[in-house]
């Protein structure tokens, strides 16, 4: 052993002011826990019981699979479980690029409606409008009484119903209430070929529809645009395909002689009108003009609505996963017991193994344990990170990830003292050798929990995720604390002299030679 | 306990030595048939592919002592009797797996299920997998292998030497290979889980050959210039030397995985806790090994073959003379792991009073 005294050789104070200062962020850490409310760990699906169901985009005919198009299908599919009105449903994308897949979450015993829900293909179409109306109940049964707030009255005398209306319909348009999110759910609702009634996206107004005359796919493009001379600003322009072209002429030159609201076509996506836009004139070019009051972001997300539901993109159920709030409280306590025992054990196997020095990978387990609690808590506050059962199992492993650096170190240590050193030299000098092997092993970890987590959907990633964040927390750790308590025992007298328990005695070091065998 | 601490001071000391390198061909041999064995069973047995491989769904109820028979009569009344597996778990519950299904053929088994077993249509676990899926979570397995290997690769190359991530990544096939030929030999059920757990093994593997690699770069440092051992006999030591280490790490990581592994088989049965940990069970046996008795000794012929390593080995064996016949390397080691090593590295304690180690 060639090594000089190290560099980072440290005084006792400087190790008590390192642990005082970890002490005092995990102390910050635990009143800001406090004060922002994070007090409970999120936990998954599978441990508190709940519907996940992943989706798979499936390439339709003819289409491709965009990263917008996904974009686009997780704010469909939002819309309609939102309407379910659980609190803490997810919808999100995971994965990257466009080989993602959308995983849905519902808490609680909503299983099967919600699995029906989102099954179903969005697609875009484009019909008349018949009436219009506010997008709250109204007791009267006719449309006229429906007088919406802003535009003329719907201007039809009470016993003639625009064509394919019946009086039955009439009655249910103006029983819906649009304000109600579980009215504003999609999905199923519009049959293409049938007069509907449906409500706005933002459930601030509905209409009574004709059958759809074109559809999303005969839209060719669509893109938002501002006229810099003009006073529209935003608008959308609109191009169609040959079959669009033609559809949509006829039924612009129908409806542009008609009164208000059937000179209106709206814009139907997954059952909900997201614009309704007047036709001043018969388009039979094949390229529209969308303007309104429109803001940057409205025009960029109408034009998003119209191009990607030209592409209606299917979705094969990947997995679908109901776990009742039975097996999930299993599955917790299953999960924490064996969490628990491992714990347990390690402590006991590094007391007998370690004597004194175990005591130090005791309290570096309980500063581990206790930061990386705090991280769950905060970062199900801040970034939604839910404790899912691989979580833990994740989590369980890192135990041993975590050890392993104080057996490295101790390891070390005590060649040092072979080598001759005192204790308390050994433990700059062992520190020194340790700290190269414990980042780049730490750093090992950390890529395959990285690969791990970008490569993966799902539970996968949960493990990931805890593998890598207890790797970090056994950086700090062992860094700032198991470290400098290290070099703070090694003053007291019963450690630097190798009393029998200390874990450093001659006798256990091997060093006496001869009389062991 | 205390005779398990002495071997670490003579282990480090050189005085008790384990030739791991010299016997280098042993430990090849016994990998080859393990790999030979693997690969036979592989491509003989097949892996067990789980439901979420090969899309299929599964329904457990919970219950007081359901029956077998019960859930077969609910499977039957709701038509689907092909491929199905029926198991009980613990005393109240049953694991009912079937093929793909659709969803309306899904609810009529969940609704025939909670007849059957009297209990509420919402209180049935199920799970349900597409048959696309599957493919799509292989890949996602495969590109994650060959990325992490690919990663590891270079990053172990710029940590270390190019030849020791050549010889740690080396020992990670070598881990995957037998793990998985020891889950096509037995049949274990292979699903995410146990992917998760195959890819974790990789770090782990890795992790401990680090380790030693670590020690290896140490004690090889100087190794040209003092002209007292071979690369191969540096290596050794620096194996023996971690052994304690090795030892008790894989002893404690392997604790909280059995641990997962005991409590997720006997309480919840089949499942993510049991897969995962079964697979890290077994890649961490391996890991260990590979560790010790291939990454390091593929490192020692590696660079063994580098003249400057070839002309050192020269050298060591002109000086230890006598006792070695050949210059061949194999039987350089004993010699002077014996003799010069050792009276090279404990010149400190063993001549000193007892418990009054000398400063410096």
């Amino acid at each position: 052993m060639s090594a000089n005294t190290p560099k980072s050789m440290k005084t006792p104070s400087h190790s008590g002011r390192t642990i005082a200062i970890l002490a005092l962020v995990v102390i910050a850490f635990g009143v800001l826990a406090g004060f922002t409310g994070a007090t409970k760990i999120k936990l998954g699906l599978d441990l508190r019981g709940g519907t996940s169901v992943t989706l798979q985009p499936r390439v339709s005919a003819g289409g491709k699979v965009t990263s917008a198009a996904i974009d686009q299908a997780v704010s469909i599919i939002r819309q309609r479980v939102n309407s379910l009105g659980v609190a803490e449903s997810e919808v999100s994308a995971q994965g990257s690029g466009t080989n993602r897949q959308i995983v849905i979450s519902v808490p609680g015993e909503t299983g099967r409606r919600v699995v029906e829900l989102v099954g179903q293909t969005a697609e875009l179409r484009f019909r008349q409008v018949l009436a219009e109306g506010a997008g709250n109940a109204t007791s009267a049964a006719t449309s006229t009484a429906t007088t919406p707030k802003t535009a003329t009255s719907p201007a039809k005398t009470v016993p003639t119903y625009p064509n394919g209306v019946t009086a039955e319909l009439d009655a249910k348009f103006a029983a819906l209430d649009c304000t109600k999110a579980a009215n504003r759910q999609g999905g199923g609702g519009d049959s293409a070929d049938a007069v509907t009634i449906s409500c706005s996206r933002a459930g601030d107004a509905k209409y009574i529809l004709a059958p759809a005359e074109v559809l999303g796919r005969q839209v060719s493009k669509a893109t938002a645009a501002i006229d810099q001379q003009g006073a529209s600003g935003w608008y959308v322009l609109l191009n169609f395909n040959g079959e669009g072209t033609t559809k949509f002429g006829a039924l612009t030159t129908r409806v542009t002689k008609l009164a208000t609201p059937q000179n209106q076509v709206a814009i139907v996506l997954d059952g909900l009108v997201v614009s309704a836009p007047r036709i001043n004139e018969a388009i039979n070019t094949g390229n529209a003009q969308i303007t309104g009051n429109f803001t940057q972001t409205d025009a960029q997300d109408l034009s998003n609505v119209l191009k990607y539901g030209a592409l209606p993109l299917a979705f094969d159920r990947g997995e679908v996963q109901q776990i009742s709030p039975t097996l999930g409280a299993d599955q917790l306590h299953a999960g924490l017991l064996a969490g628990l025992i491992g714990i347990g054990l390690v402590l006991l196997y590094s007391l007998l193994y370690y004597k004194g020095l175990g005591l130090v990978s005791f309290g570096s387990l309980l500063v581990a344990s206790v930061i990386t609690y705090l991280s769950f808590l905060l970062l199900g506050k801040w970034i939604g990170f839910t404790l899912t059962l691989a979580g833990i199992a994740g989590a369980i492993v890192s135990v041993g990830i975590t050890a392993d650096s104080f057996i490295v170190y101790f390891e070390r240590l005590r060649d040092e003292v072979r080598d001759g050193r005192t204790l308390r030299t050994a433990v700059e000098a062992g520190w020194a050798r340790a700290r190269h092997t414990i980042v780049v092993a730490d750093f090992v970890s950390l890529i395959a929990a990285t690969l791990l987590y970008f490569f993966a959907v799902g539970g996968v990633r949960g493990f990931a995720f805890t593998l890598g964040l207890t790797t970090l927390v056994d950086l700090v750790v062992v860094f700032f604390f198991t470290k400098p308590i290290m070099t703070v025992l090694s003053r007291i007298p019963y450690f630097a002299t190798g009393r029998p328990l200390s874990g450093l005695s001659a006798k256990s070091l091997g060093v006496v030679t001869g009389k062991e065998a | 306990m205390s005779s398990l601490t002495g071997i670490g001071g003579r282990l480090h000391r050189g005085d008790t030595s384990i030739d791991f390198i010299g016997k280098r061909r042993r430990w090849y041999g016994v990998s080859a048939v393990l790999i030979a064995v693997s690969a036979i069973a592989l491509f003989t047995q097949g892996l067990h592919l789980g439901i979420e491989f090969k899309g299929g769904s599964a329904f457990t109820v919970t219950t007081s002592s359901p029956t077998i028979a019960q859930a077969r009569t609910a499977l039957t009344s709701a038509g689907v009797t092909s491929e199905t597996v029926i198991q009980k778990i613990g005393s109240n519950k049953i694991r009912v797996q079937t093929g793909a299904l659709t969803n309306a053929v899904s609810n009529a088994v969940q609704d025939a299920l909670a007849k059957e077993f009297n209990v509420k249509v919402d209180s049935i676990d199920t799970q349900s997998i597409g048959p696309s899926w599957g493919k799509e979570i292989t890949h996602k397995a495969l590109y994650g292998l060959f990325g992490f290997i690919f990663v590891v690769m270079i990053y172990l190359a710029i940590a270390f030497e190019p030849k020791m991530a050549v010889a740690a990544i080396a020992a990670v096939v070598h881990d995957v290979f037998i793990t998985v030929g020891i889950y096509a030999l037995v049949g274990f059920d292979v699903t995410p889980a146990t992917v998760i757990g195959f890819l974790t093994i990789l770090g782990y593997s890795l992790y401990d050959t680090v380790v030693v690699f670590d020690k290896v770069r140490e004690n090889t440092r100087t190794i040209t210039s003092t002209g007292k051992s071979t690369y191969s006999q540096a290596v050794n030591l620096a194996v023996n030397q971690t052994l304690v280490r090795s030892f008790n790490t894989s002893l404690i990581a392997l604790l909280p995985v059995a641990s997962i592994l005991f409590v997720g088989a006997g309480l919840l049965g089949a499942g993510t806790l049991k897969d995962l940990s079964l697979a890290l069970f077994i890649g961490l046996a391996t890991g260990t090994y590979s560790s010790i008795f291939i990454a390091s000794p593929i490192l020692a012929s590696l660079r063994e073959r580098e003249p400057a390593m070839q002309a050192l080995a020269k050298r060591v064996a002109t000086r230890t003379g006598a006792s070695t016949s050949t210059v061949a390397v194999e039987t350089a080691v004993r010699a002077v792991n014996a003799a010069d090593v050792k009276a090279d590295r404990v010149r400190g304690p063993r001549n000193q009073p007892k418990r009054k180690p000398r400063r410096r």
